[in-house]
């Protein structure tokens, strides 16, 4: 039965505790590292290449000042200075010592933070929108029900050791901008004769057999959201596989075993559990919507706004690039991309987290948000203080102009932290960057999402890139395969690989020569890669790809 | 990575493993453990590495995860043959982290 905890930070006080005596007892040699191992991974904390790292949950990638501030202080004093943004809105830091991790999460605690099932077969971080709360097109805020959410799956004692790991997202924005099609359990806010409720995803999932979700109920009343979500996942864990780790997740659940009959044993689960909630859940999303409502926006002149992009063009190009459609006059919500050209996507620094900390302060309600890309949003900044608040990122660092453009690639860490990586990707992303910087098409390129992962797993979520690259191990030698006509947003739909991998230096000349094919077919500036790669199909891509097979074909 | 690697003369191997405490990287040498890979013991039967292999294990109130890779004769002591442990010998590609900075560091001592 659901039970809102009230004093939930005594909670998380008390697990860094547990978890401080449990290394002590490894340290000791009371505890073997089989035994230590699921207790570690409880806490967020996986043995990598070259060290421990330490994932942190950021709740929906909503983050507060003091909080990012915590995370500073952690980069600096704990690791080498800086933590890396993932692409399921927390972060990781790379380089904790195991003797220094209880001090990490004890300082955590104080500012209401944790690593709780952060790895693990448990339900991780509910992702949602980074434009949650402010989006034009956003029906309502997904996140009181995001906080619900979180609140009842953490520490859920049936939950805890599932087939394996459980992935929810949620948007309320007309644009899924959550990637709900490719969740375990995906849900959309949505209205129907006057009542607010939600369109339910489940079976959605990357890694070695992507696929996209299906639609379990049309529309689920507000109401019966707990219920029904623990139905879902107490039908999969029940009936989810556990002989085999790679044919557990709940796509293969629902794929083997068919909808129809996932759905007819969900619902019948429903009517039991629904007996069980006696509103306290209900009273609890009453508490989050107050603790999410919307900040006291205000009602100012924007012509200095509009009188600096006429004089200023590098502030004008931010703008046209960074900026997303606010639901108030006078507001935008700022992305401050992590993909300065030839850095490491979706790393930052001790001062860049201060920096932005002291910015959201400021100019933008104190409000930060994560985003999946691996870019931090400040979701409400008034366009008056659009001037200042560019020329305080551009000191920084942080004001490339490139949010959806080529440069902003999502990449994870590969190879070069990741013990299952198979072949490295940060230096791939940064030379894909570095060489279209350096070429000077960005601009005419236009939106284009690249997205490149390591290893099958798909961290970096290749399957849903316009162009997506996967790293593999071809023999001992490092290779990269290459997907075409992903979406995870528009219309989502999973990359097809267009054929042979390409070693580790053909990668950047391979992707040079796709992308000057799509600058030749496209009707006009306005047709993006992807709606060309939809219009003509892969034919002209993979002859760009493969010159030398299409002349052996001629 | 092949855990299930044996090491013979011609093909020979190292063992390797991450520090307990700190979680960096370390390989089996003649004295217990050390951080440059240059200075591990180099096994060439596979007898005799399997029972280094067992005192690796019983060492788990220093180390974590032990396993066996291939390595070759280098002119400085044994190499990587597989580019993730060459990888893990040098630090992540993307900043002077790692072994290569410990590395520098410890040179610049000397």
């Amino acid at each position: 039965m659901f039970d809102v905890r009230p004093v939930e930070t005594d909670y998380v006080r008390h697990r860094a505790a547990q978890f401080r005596a449990q290394v002590a007892r490894r340290l000791d040699g009371s505890l073997t590292e089989d035994e230590f191992r699921p207790l570690r991974l409880m806490n967020g904390v996986y043995l990598q290449l070259h060290a421990y790292m330490l994932r942190i949950a950021i709740p929906y990638g909503t983050i507060s000042p003091d909080q990012m501030r915590m995370l500073a202080h952690l980069a600096a004093t704990y690791d080498k200075g800086y933590g890396h943004w993932t692409t399921r809105q927390n972060i990781q830091f790379n380089w904790p010592k195991l003797v220094d991790i209880p001090d990490m999460l004890d300082l955590l605690a104080s500012v209401g933070m944790h690593a709780i099932q952060t790895s693990g077969n448990t339900i991780r971080n509910t992702t949602t929108d980074a434009f949650a709360g402010a989006a034009a097109d956003e029906y309502l805020d997904p996140r009181p029900y995001a906080e619900l959410i979180r609140s009842w799956s953490t520490d859920h004692a049936e939950f805890q050791f599932m087939p394996r790991k459980f992935k929810i997202a949620i948007t309320g924005a007309q644009h899924d901008r959550a990637l709900v099609a490719a969740h375990d359990i995906g849900l959309r806010v949505i209205e129907q004769d006057g009542r607010t409720g939600f369109q339910v995803w489940v079976g959605g999932g990357l890694g070695r057999t992507p696929m996209l979700g299906k639609v379990i109920r049309d529309f689920l009343p507000e109401e019966d959201l707990l219920p029904y979500l623990e139905a879902i996942i107490a039908t999969y864990n029940l009936s989810g596989r556990r002989d085999n780790k790679y044919k557990a997740r709940i796509k293969i659940t629902v794929a083997e075993r068919g909808l129809d009959v996932f759905k007819a044993e969900t619902e019948e689960e429903f009517t039991r559990r629904r007996r069980d909630f006696l509103g306290a859940d209900r009273e609890a999303l009453a508490v989050f919507r107050d603790r999410f409502a919307a900040p006291s926006f205000r009602n100012a002149p924007v012509e200095g706004y509009e009188a600096e992009r006429q004089a200023n063009p590098a502030f004008r190009s931010w703008t046209d690039t960074n900026l997303r459609a606010h639901k108030v006059d006078g507001y935008a919500s700022v992305i401050v991309t992590f993909k300065a050209h030839g850095e490491t996507p979706g790393d930052a620094s001790a001062e860049q987290m201060r920096l932005l900390a002291d910015l959201a302060e400021r100019y933008g309600h104190a409000d930060l948000r994560i985003s999946h890309d691996q870019n931090v949003v400040l979701p409400h900044v008034h366009k008056s203080d659009l001037p200042a608040l560019y020329l305080a990122l551009r000191g920084a660092g942080l004001a490339t102009a490139n949010a959806g453009l080529t440069s902003d690639i999502i990449a994870c860490p590969g190879m070069d932290y990741c013990a299952l990586a198979t072949a490295r990707s940060i230096p791939i992303a940064q030379e894909i960057a570095a060489h279209f910087r350096d070429q000077g098409l960005e601009d005419e390129i236009g939106k284009l999402n690249i997205r490149i992962s390591g290893c099958i797993n798909a961290c970096g979520h290749h399957h849903l890139g316009h162009i997506g690259i996967l790293g593999l191990d071809r023999a001992g030698v490092e290779n990269y395969q290459i997907t075409l006509g992903g979406d995870g947003y528009d219309i989502p739909s999973i990359g097809e690989r267009a054929g042979a991998g390409f070693p580790y230096d053909q990668v950047v000349p391979a992707i040079d020569r796709l992308l000057r094919a799509y600058l030749e077919v496209r009707q006009d500036a306005s047709e993006r890669f992807i709606d060309a790669y939809r219009r003509l199909g892969a034919a002209p891509f993979k002859a760009a790809l493969y010159p030398a097979a299409e002349a052996a074909h001629a | 990575m092949s855990k299930a690697f044996t090491p013979t003369a011609a093909k020979p191997g190292v063992i390797t493993a991450n520090d307990l405490r700190e979680g960096h990287s370390l390989w089996m040498c003649d004295e217990g453990w050390t951080r440059d890979p240059a200075q591990a013991t180099l096994f060439e039967d596979e007898a005799i590495a399997d029972l280094a292999l067992l005192k690796a294990i019983g060492q788990s109130d220093l180390v974590v995860g032990p396993y066996l890779i291939e390595a070759k004769r280098g002119p400085n002591g044994p190499e990587p043959t597989h580019f993730r442990e060459a990888f893990r010998q040098r630090g992540p590609s993307n900043y002077f982290h790692g072994i290569q900075a410990d590395k520098q560091a410890e040179a610049s001592h000397v």
